[in-house]
């Protein structure tokens, strides 16, 4: 029926706008709700104020930037290596049925809920690290620990894909010339497999960056600017997450401003990632 | 499906949005002229009050009992005002405020906590405030042994954080204190950190074995020394009004006061009140 098909294409089309209007809505509400304090304590004093002081009329978010960034680098120093080293491993080396097994294992942790890895890093990790350098253990180590196994399904999980999407033909070509399975893998499957790894890997970073529950519970939520990475720290989803509950007007809306940050964070990192070349060779 | 099905079922479903709106309001415009009151304040007061008013709604269901927040100075103004029926405060009325008719519904002791194997067990409200402050670092300096004070706090906009700050005389927290966002949070936290302070709602704490509840200035913190406000860091659970309550307000108020409502203190780890 001509009727139907019509009605199904514009039930879809509705479904697409659906999609772009909750996007559009809530940059639209963030911003509405958070401009008016970055207006009132100008950009520069919000971005780079080192002091976060709501009771006292002080807004300043630059101590949680530098959380944020740290604790997800410290999440890419672990994850990244591991994660990429894993997929090699299932994708090229593994024999099937310990691959079988190693992939089980990824799919459970990647449905582990991260108030769950929250909960282990606070009565795990955190007093592990205590004991070791004798402080009070809620640090960017524990953060970039947690987040580091948070983000590991992710990175494996694409960069797997992506290594086994590269032709046959490559790894068997070079085999043909005499390389060594190791020297093929790094030489030649890597660098054809060098986009679909790097947007695990980005994507793992905006895994990292947006995490809120697991970040509140490990990091102690300090609001100074990290010394070391043993030090306590707060980031930009923490900031808003341990304080939204009972904040309320002026509060309220520096916790927004605080997410117009993040958002703009995120919308870098998609486009980062949009921008990175999307072929062999560029 | 034709064109002819499909036409009647969309109408048949934008009639039946419009009829059960209808008979929603309508059941809102015959409600109207029953009883409702208006409440806002303090933060700390509110869940206990909204606690409260379920209880109080089983037995007068026809009660509209509309609770709002904005801290203990907004719900005094407001009730000063004349804005809302009930202001519920977490401080006690100041001189000029004391125009309002107050009712007290319950006491909350808030207890500083250590480490069970911490050998402190009293704290001066000097010493209490220079930990918090970031000025005493080690506990040795107050008769502890040699380790770096790991603070902890709960989160901006707590009542229970503005109300310690307060109580103790601290303007800016150190930048330095481990910030977790629930009571619960706090006490895990203390529990497992040898080297930790942090402070929680008495009841809460009061039958926890792991911790270990100090006193300050030498007054032990118990029922006893908050009722008599002995133990300095205390408050008092306060509802406002501006003349004498009557009708629902009243009503309310008084079902707080009564032994059933008490109860429901009780149960929410708050001390009732002494008759």
């Amino acid at each position: 029926m001509r009727l139907g098909e019509k009605i199904t294409v514009k039930l879809l089309l509705a479904c697409a706008g659906i999609s772009i209007l909750g996007i559009v809505l809530i940059a639209v509400f963030i911003f509405k709700e958070g401009w008016s304090i970055i207006g009132k304590t100008g950009i520069i004093d919000f971005l780079f104020g080192d002091q976060w002081a709501p009771t006292n009329g002080i807004y300043g978010i630059f101590p949680m930037i530098l959380g944020s960034i740290y604790v997800t680098i410290g999440a890419l120093i672990i994850g990244v290596p591991i994660g990429v080293g894993c997929a090699i491993y299932l994708a090229e080396i593994a024999p099937s049925r310990l691959s079988a097994i190693i992939k089980l294992g990824v799919e459970i942790l990647a449905g582990i809920p991260s108030v769950i890895y929250g909960l282990y890093g606070m009565t795990t990790i955190v007093p592990i690290i205590r004991n070791i350098f004798n402080n009070q253990g809620f640090s960017i180590l524990a953060g970039s620990i947690v987040l580091g196994i948070m983000i590991l399904p992710t990175i494996i999980n694409i960069s797997k894909d992506s290594i086994e999407a590269v032709p046959k033909e490559y790894k068997e070509g070079s085999l043909a010339l005499g390389s060594s399975h190791w020297q093929a893998i790094i030489k030649v499957i890597l660098p054809a497999a060098r986009s679909g790894i790097v947007a695990s890997i980005m994507l793992g970073m905006g895994r990292a960056v947006g995490e809120t529950m697991a970040v509140i519970m490990i990091t102690g939520n300090s609001t100074l600017i990290p010394e070391s990475i043993l030090s306590p720290v707060r980031t930009l989803t923490g900031n808003i997450g341990i304080e939204m509950g009972y904040a309320s007007g002026e509060h309220q809306k520096a916790l927004f401003a605080t997410g117009i940050v993040l958002f703009v964070f995120i919308m870098i990192l998609n486009l980062m990632a949009k921008l990175m070349p999307n072929k062999v060779g560029e | 499906m034709s064109n002819k099905s499909i036409k009647s079922i969309l109408l048949l479903i934008i009639a039946m949005a419009v009829v059960i709106s209808g008979c929603t309001s309508h059941e809102q415009m015959s409600q109207k002229d029953k009883q409702s009151i208006l409440i806002n304040g303090s933060t700390s007061v509110q869940p206990l009050v909204e606690e409260l008013a379920a209880a109080y709604k089983e037995i007068n269901p026809y009660a509209t009992i509309d609770i709002q927040s904005g801290g203990s100075g907004v719900g005094i103004k407001s009730a000063i005002d004349g804005v809302v029926d009930i202001g519920m405060s977490s401080r006690e009325l100041k001189t000029d405020e004391k125009i309002l008719k107050e009712f007290r519904i319950a006491t909350d002791g808030i207890a500083v906590i250590l480490n069970s194997q911490n050998p402190v067990n009293d704290l001066t409200l000097e010493q209490l405030r220079k930990i918090y402050a970031g000025e005493i670092t080690n506990w040795k300096e107050v008769g502890g042994n040699d380790g770096a004070i790991t603070v902890v706090t709960r989160e901006e906009g707590s009542g229970t954080r503005g109300a310690f700050m307060e109580l103790i005389g601290l303007e800016m927290l150190s930048s330095l204190a481990i910030t977790q966002g629930s009571t619960g949070a706090v006490m895990t936290t203390v529990t497992s950190d040898a080297n930790s302070i942090g402070y929680a709602s008495y009841g809460s704490v009061k039958d926890n074995t792991d911790l270990k509840v100090i006193s300050i200035d030498g007054t032990i913190c118990n029922e006893e020394n908050i009722h008599a406000g002995k133990y300095k860091i205390s408050r008092p659970f306060l509802m406002v009004t501006k003349d004498e309550p009557t009708g629902l307000a009243k009503d309310f108020i008084d079902f707080i006061l009564s032994d059933e409502g008490q109860q429901i203190v009780e149960e929410n780890n708050y001390l009732k009140i002494k008759r």
